[in-house]
């Protein structure tokens, strides 16, 4: 596809970031507030709480990770405005002052001495002159470099290998060399293809850097494992779909990164990166994560292939499904947004295949609804490192 | 008709991209990376998105797809025969 010229239609915000969507979010910093987030959700229309179960008790990097992902969440260009609950004050400004820093609006409500009925009145308040507000921006042409786009992908079967990730990698090869920002990630997935992610690194700083991440995690998997991880990593799905061994699983999942795009740096789970290439992103497989990982990231587009047939989507980061699995699609029409199971029938080639894509991501970034965003999948899922205290 | 797909010359299994590939059955394979045609003949059934060997296996023997190592042979497997979890076992974990 020719791209040279190419845009999208999206919401100008006041750090300069583009997004594709326009919501108002109810965020809740911890578990207690999710009762309060909801109430003001139901109050006013427009509105979307992102529910979570954590926050209390949390200490050192894993509380960093937690409040870096809310933050990231609240700061992503796809929230116009945000309403931050927190049982207490003082976590709850923390986090409304992290979004505030983007300069949208943004206020926060402690429950503690008001209860919730008081709470989610004031919080609905704020909720509604937000919604009104944002309903009244505008799309904006923009290039497609201002376009950020993650990928990771999930209940994978052979077929991914085949046709759903080299799909999306045919797509990054050609959004790589137009200067989007990209980003991959899930690093034990890389596990028997770890050499090949290694040899496309930028440099040998992010060589460097990208092996210690992979080491670490491999180090977790060897200090927990009672087995070959055979039903978790490859999950049971991904057996019943013909995937064998964590090698296989990976050298399809790494498909997705294309053939001439470099690995041009790392990124920590919920890191913003600092300008346009691909970023390696060292963060868990499991699909809701990750996703939720990459919003917290800035990302504003992302391409989810599946083989078996993932239902999962993001409530503020538009997933796009993608599947060459002919009887997935068959079964689970639904959910695909992109079908390339002709590519298994050597009906459809990669490039044609990768265009398909990329037309699909111009209109989703235009506004249309992905089909996980029609059907309600909202999955917001924290990363935690550790116990709490 | 596409029966299975191998990924590159090398490799040493394939994968069944139909529903309903059964014992016996003359199955075409296409290899993506040279876009050339491979034939064999399946010896069980052979569900889609699992794999069929090319070649005969030794218990031992290194599995290779996408030209890289994807894992162990545990038992004997003969050319047609269906690969997965039964005869084939990762090296890393």
């Amino acid at each position: 596809m020719d791209l040279s010229k190419a845009s999208f239609w999206g919401y100008r915000r006041d750090n300069g970031r583009i997004g594709v969507r326009n919501h108002v979010v109810i965020l809740p910093v911890d578990d207690l507030s999710n009762a309060a987030a909801q109430a003001v959700e139901n109050n006013i229309k427009g509105t979307l709480a992102l529910p979570h179960p954590y926050g209390r008790l949390q200490f050192g990097p894993d509380l960093e990770l937690h409040f870096r992902t809310l933050i990231g969440a609240g700061s992503n260009p796809n929230v116009a405005a945000a309403v931050v609950i927190g049982i207490e004050d003082g976590w709850a400004k923390r986090v409304a002052d992290g979004i505030a820093a983007t300069g949208k609006p943004v206020a926060f409500f402690g429950i503690e001495g008001h209860g919730d009925p008081e709470t989610i009145k004031r919080a609905s308040q704020a909720a509604k002159d937000y919604v009104q507000w944002a309903s009244e921006q505008r799309r904006e042409e923009r290039p497609l470099k201002d376009l950020w786009v993650s990928t990771k992908c999930g209940e994978s079967d052979t077929t991914s290998g085949i046709g759903s990730n080299p799909c999306v990698g045919n797509a990054f090869d050609q959004l790589y060399d137009h200067r989007v920002t990209l980003v991959f990630g899930e690093t034990t997935e890389l596990t028997g293809g770890e050499h090949l992610v290694a040899a496309r690194c930028r440099s040998d700083d992010v060589r460097r850097k990208f092996q210690a991440m992979f080491d670490r995690y491999q180090e977790v998997i060897n200090r927990h494992k009672t087995s070959d991880l055979s039903e978790s990593q490859p999950t049971k799905g991904n057996i019943a779909g013909g995937l064998t061994t964590i090698e296989e699983k990976a050298l399809g999942n790494i498909q997705k990164i294309g053939r001439k795009c470099k690995v041009d740096g790392v990124l920590d789970k919920a890191e913003t990166p600092t300008g346009p290439g691909l970023w390696f992103m060292d963060s868990s497989s499991a699909a809701a994560e990750m996703v939720t990982l990459c919003a917290a990231a800035g990302y504003t587009v992302h391409f989810f292939p599946t083989g078996q047939g993932n239902v999962i989507g993001n409530p503020i980061l538009p997933v796009i499904k993608i599947c060459a699995n002919p009887r997935t699609v068959r079964l689970m029409a639904d959910h695909v947004d992109v079908d390339v199971s002709g590519i298994t029938r050597r009906e459809l080639t990669m490039d044609q295949a990768g265009d398909k894509l990329l037309e699909c991501m111009f209109r989703t970034a235009n506004g249309r609804l992905t089909a996980a965003e029609a059907l309600g999948h909202r999955e917001f899922v924290l990363t935690r490192l550790y116990e709490s205290a | 008709m596409i029966h299975f797909v191998v990924h590159e010359e090398g490799d040493g299994v394939g994968v069944v991209v139909m529903e309903g590939v059964k014992a016996g059955q003359h199955v075409n394979g296409w290899i993506m990376e040279q876009n050339t045609d491979i034939e064999v003949v399946a010896k069980n059934d052979i569900p889609i998105g699992h794999k069929l060997a090319l070649r005969d296996y030794r218990e031992g023997d290194t599995v290779i797809k996408y030209g890289v190592d994807i894992g162990k042979v545990v038992k004997p497997i003969a050319k047609g025969e269906h690969v997965h979890v039964h005869n084939l076992k990762t090296k890393r974990w």
